[in-house]
């Protein structure tokens, strides 16, 4: 896998994780022209495209949209699930994850994916063994910091 | 409204990112920034002294600012300050900080690299984990020679955890891709083969990866992974859903791990061991078997996974190509997913078909499909599905269907996106030149393509159909007669008017005899479309006006008239001028003889001669498509140093401009081989006085020069009896710097001595020259050094001009070489194994990006001075790669400033015959 990009339906990058050196001009432009033509793309079309030398693949969940770019040899069909399982994870580390949860806990979502692709390759795809890395880190908390919750208003989405 | 904010939660970052998100507008976000970075580098320039819990506050809201799109330039130290917390979630904001937003500075970097040390060598699971993704996410040449070495003996260690060999095993993959060379290769490799034989399938799965990689470019090295990963496959595809705990999905037994099996025997021919085949057919045939079973759950999850794995192993079927009993359940297979009702489905099916269609022993199953396919391209409602579509009608397009094809392809052109038109378009020229057994219906074909989507007719698509028709003596009356009737429509084509003005400049004659295409009614035809072109067209069509005054001497005079107008004589655009004024002389004073001479016929095209330039230069885009005969057929290249396409320009009316010259159809005229032009050039002189600011024709023998600096960059360009060019040059990338030495042979001084680089329009946009005046007086004897400075924007296929005039002795000195600055300077040779190349060698099948040619050897070919040629191409000659000892194998990429261009070429010398294919 090149990238994987998470961005909402307004067009705003929640994540992006680069699996190739990347010049931050180069990123921003490939980000924008990406978003626009998967944006431009209707329901029930098909979840691959063809993207410069590379594939697309690509999926909606709920207002959030996953999108990884591979190789020409790589596998399409597996690479949708890899984005599913990726949302599984999410789900079940904040449970019924939603996109607040992956803007006010970005850093979570990158470690996440982190413990779960990496060097653009999947690392373990047992969710029980990604899950554990995270929960055992998170043991690591020190207690002089006990967890604060932070005090929400409501946002719309 | 997230309910739980796991770990710590960092209250003032979940504020900062709440007061970001309530923001008006953009600038009330950009001064909300601005605020709060001005408020942290106080805090990090303050006297007291940060705790660890907020200097990863602050670190992480300068990551969620980086993350918005802001530009940040400081806290890298703060960061990795972190690193060397022994708290762990410290630890870990400090290395995203790092990864995300890596830096170049060096101190900063030895710094990095000492706390990743320290993790690696902690032995502590998380940490040394940390460290290892930090390495990966960075990735950079640096990471690799800090930590290639160490690597690999954390991966192999005996003691060494699961979960931190799987990490070693993927950080190493990532160094490999970005820097192979620093990744030694050692006793470790035969370890990490052995691990595919592991216990936890979370490590298989990450050394899978690895050894994928590895073995696409070391495959001796990895062959003994081909037995284990056919064994752990089967064990897999064999295994009950339940077996494998948690690496089964949705009821699917590993399906990430059992593609990435297949895909590692991809990198491998069909197993030698009887055992190990026998083995592999029955995992594939268990697959297809599965397919056909009726589903263990309704989720899309199970199907996409359980397919994912069925088209990996279609994938290797077809790479194999070797079981024509899998091959045709592959192709049956496929054939049901071209009608499902998922549309992921068809996509995949049609894209997987399309590399079926190469197989020989598939290529006839496919074909049965055509109906389903020609459907899809009328009702699909995904534009990328129809692409698809398309491509599999012109893989599986042949002899016998061809008419078919093209006229459905021609159908869905009048219908189809805008984007993937030209594509179609060439798609259909070709398809309709190569199975052409009539040549009226490639005629008919190709005119239609310009009626229905004239726009994305390109150059070279009408060039091609005029050399056939002039190399076709049975249907040039065929064609003039069409293009007569297809110029009769009230608003035709820009494309027809050049294709049809050509064709009746040629052979109007032809149906002249039919008082209905009497030779006046052709020129006012043709004439009634002048004033609506564009110049190039025009100037076209005053060629044709001067073709037919040899063709048809009655209408001279009303010709005559038109070239005499004010609106030619004093038309703005100097080429439009400058014909009338030179056609109009040529028809006036010119006797017939000499107008029947320099006005002959277009003598025919040499067959498929096209140079290893224009393969070069069309070899972009993806290609997804592969065409049996093309593959086949054994493509090959040019190799013996003609670089220039050989276009014939016999035609006598060449101008002296440098801009393109119509009549030289496929080349422009500066790059034409010598003979012609410098005929027809002197021809002009005679009748016209040259102007001394013109530009010579080229110097007679300088392009065997030329043709020799296509593989070497220094040594002498030309030399006469007075003046001698030397030069040196060097390229890098895209870059190249070229000395140009003028020596003066004798003992006057060479006067007003003014060289000049020149480009034509199209060479402009492509290649940025720069050179430096010269001194306008060369001494006797002397010397003068002339430097050009080159970048290559993007790839081109003529070669600058240079002209050099001076005075010697009184007598005016013109003269003109081509300079070799070729595309294939810019050439960088690229190492791959046997696999890798045939992979990509099978995905260049687009017509765009493949270019065949066999040519009879100009000199005789030894090994050794042919490997010399392909090194001083250019490209990186790879042996052992073809499985013809013989056949020379070579690749590599061009580099422009604006892309990158992969190439690849095979040589197939035949030396009975002394000729290479």
């Amino acid at each position: 896998m090149r990238f994987m990009l998470l961005f909402s339906r307004q067009g705003k990058l929640r994540l992006q994780k680069w699996y190739l050196a990347t010049a931050d001009k180069d990123k921003k432009k490939m980000v924008r022209e990406l978003m626009q033509v998967v944006l431009a793309r209707k329901p029930k079309m098909c979840s691959f495209l063809e993207w410069r030398d590379l594939k697309v693949v690509y999926k909606r969940y709920a207002s959030l949209y996953f999108c990884c770019a591979i190789e020409g040899q790589d596998n399409e069909l597996i690479t949708l699930e890899l984005i599913h399982r990726y949302v599984e994870l999410l789900d079940k580390y904040f449970g019924s994850v939603c996109e607040l949860d992956i803007i006010f806990n970005f850093e979570k979502a990158y470690f996440i994916l982190d413990e779960f692709v990496m060097g653009g390759e999947i690392q373990d795809t047992s969710k029980k063994s990604v899950l554990k890395a995270i929960e055992q880190a998170d043991l690591l908390q020190e207690v002089r910091n006990p967890p604060k919750r932070p005090l929400w208003t409501p946002i719309d989405l | 409204m997230p309910a739980v904010s796991k770990g710590d939660g960092m209250r003032g970052l979940a504020v900062f990112i709440s007061d970001i998100r309530n923001c008006k507008s953009k600038e009330a976000e950009i001064k909300r920034i601005n605020k709060e970075l001005a408020n942290i580098r106080s805090k990090f320039k303050g006297d007291k002294a940060l705790d660890g819990y907020s200097k990863k506050k602050y670190v992480c809201k300068l990551l969620f600012i980086f993350l918005l799109g802001h530009d940040i330039d400081f806290g890298h130290m703060e960061a990795v300050n972190l690193l060397s917390s022994n708290r762990y979630t410290e630890k870990q904001i400090g290395y995203l900080f790092i990864s995300v937003l890596v830096n170049s500075n060096s101190e900063l970097i030895r710094l990095i690299n000492n706390a990743i040390k320290n993790d690696l060598a902690s032995r502590n699971p998380t940490f040394m984990g940390l460290a290892l993704h930090c390495i990966a996410n960075v990735g950079s040449r640096e990471m690799a020679e800090a930590f290639a070495g160490e690597i690999p003996k954390i991966l192999v260690a005996g003691d060494t955890m699961d979960s931190v060999k799987q990490s070693a095993a993927l950080c190493l993959l990532r160094l490999y891709r970005t820097s192979p060379d620093l990744v030694p290769m050692g006793d470790w490799t035969s370890r990490v083969v052995h691990l595919l034989n592991d216990q936890h399938l979370g490590v298989v799965t990450a050394a899978t990866s690895l050894i994928t990689t590895l073995a696409q470019k070391n495959p001796e090295e990895f062959k003994t992974s081909v037995s284990l990963a056919v064994s752990r496959l089967s064990r897999i595809v064999t295994s009950a859903s339940t077996d494998l705990q948690d690496y089964t999905y949705y009821f699917v037994p590993a399906p990430w791990l059992s593609v990435k099996l297949l895909r590692l025997l991809q990198c491998y021919p069909p197993p030698e061991d009887p055992a190990v085949r026998g083995r592999l057919t029955e995992c594939l045939e268990t697959i297809l078997n599965k397919a056909q079973e009726p589903p263990k759950s309704k989720k899309v999850q199970h199907s996409n996974a359980k397919n994912a794995v069925l088209f990996e192993a279609i994938s290797l079927i077809i790479h194999h190509d070797s079981e024509p009993n899998l091959l045709v359940r592959a192709c049956n297979q496929l054939g049901q997913f071209l009608q499902h009702r998922e549309t992921n489905l068809r996509y995949l099916a049609l894209e997987s078909m399309c590399t079926l269609a190469s197989s020989e022993f598939s290529h006839e199953a496919v074909k049965t499909h055509i109906e389903t396919v020609i459907n899809a391209l009328k009702t699909e409602r995904d534009v990328s599905v129809r692409q698809r579509a398309v491509d599999l009608l012109y893989a599986m397009c042949d002899r016998s269907n061809a008419q078919q094809i093209v006229a459905e392809m021609l159908n869905y052109l009048e219908t189809a996106d805008y984007s993937i038109r030209e594509e179609i378009v060439l798609k259909v020229a070709i398809l309709a030149e190569k199975y052409a057994v009539d040549y009226t219906w490639y005629v008919d074909t190709i005119l239609n393509l310009i009626r229905i989507a004239g726009d994305y007719v390109s150059e070279e698509v009408w060039y091609r159909v005029i050399q056939i028709v002039i190399n076709r003596d049975d249907v040039q009356g065929y064609a003039a007669k069409t293009v007569f009737e297809a110029l009769q429509a009230p608003a035709c084509h820009e494309n027809l008017v050049k294709v049809g003005g050509y064709i009746l400049g040629e052979f109007g004659n032809l149906i002249a005899g039919d008082p209905r295409s009497s030779p006046l009614i052709q020129f006012n035809l043709l004439h009634s479309k002048f004033h609506l072109c564009s110049v190039p067209t025009r100037a076209l069509l005053l060629s044709t006006y001067i073709k037919f005054v040899n063709l048809f001497p009655e209408i001279k005079t009303t010709i005559q008239d038109v070239l005499r107008s004010d609106s030619q004589l004093k038309n703005a655009d100097v080429e439009l001028q400058q014909r009338a004024v030179e056609y109009l002389r040529l028809s006036t004073i010119a006797s017939t003889d000499i107008l029947a001479t320099v006005l002959e016929e277009m003598p025919p095209f040499p067959e498929r001669e096209s140079s290893i330039l224009a393969k070069l230069k069309k070899k972009k885009g993806p290609g997804t498509v592969t065409d049996l005969e093309e593959i086949k057929k054994e493509r090959s290249s040019d190799m013996n140093g003609s670089a220039e396409p050989a276009s014939v320009n016999a035609s006598a009316v060449s101008t002296p401009s440098p801009s393109a010259d119509l009549l030289g159809l496929g080349a422009a005229p500066l790059a034409n081989s010598a003979p012609p032009p410098s005929s027809s050039g002197s021809l002009l002189v005679d009748v016209f006085s040259d102007s001394p600011s013109a530009v010579a024709p080229l110097a007679p023998g300088s392009d065997d020069n030329f043709a020799r600096f296509v593989c070497k960059n220094n040594g002498v360009l030309f030399e006469n009896q007075l003046l001698q060019i030397g030069l040196k040059s060097e390229f890098r990338q895209n870059l190249g710097r070229m000395f140009i030495f003028y020596g003066n042979k004798t003992s006057t001084q060479f006067l007003n001595f003014t060289p000049t680089v020149i480009c034509s329009d199209d060479l402009q946009s492509s290649l940025n020259l720069q050179t430096k005046p010269v001194d306008p007086t060369v001494d006797g004897g002397a010397q003068v050094q002339q430097v050009v400075n080159i970048e290559c924007v993007s790839d081109f296929m003529e070669a600058p001009i240079l002209n050099i005039q001076f005075r010697y002795g009184g007598t005016f000195q013109n003269l003109s070489v081509k300079l070799p600055i070729t595309l294939n300077k810019f050439f960088q040779p690229t190492e791959m194994s046997s696999q890798d190349f045939f992979q990509r060698w099978k995905q260049l099948s687009n017509p765009k990006q493949e270019v065949q040619n066999i040519f009879k050897a100009k000199h005789p070919m030894d090994a050794e001075i042919t490997k010399a040629k392909i090194i001083g191409f250019g490209s990186a000659l790879l042996e052992e790669v073809d499985p013809n000892p013989a056949n020379f194998v070579g690749a590599g990429i061009i580099h422009t400033k604006t892309t990158q261009i992969g190439c690849l070429l095979r040589l197939e010398p035949n030396l009975q015959a002394q000729v290479s294919v």
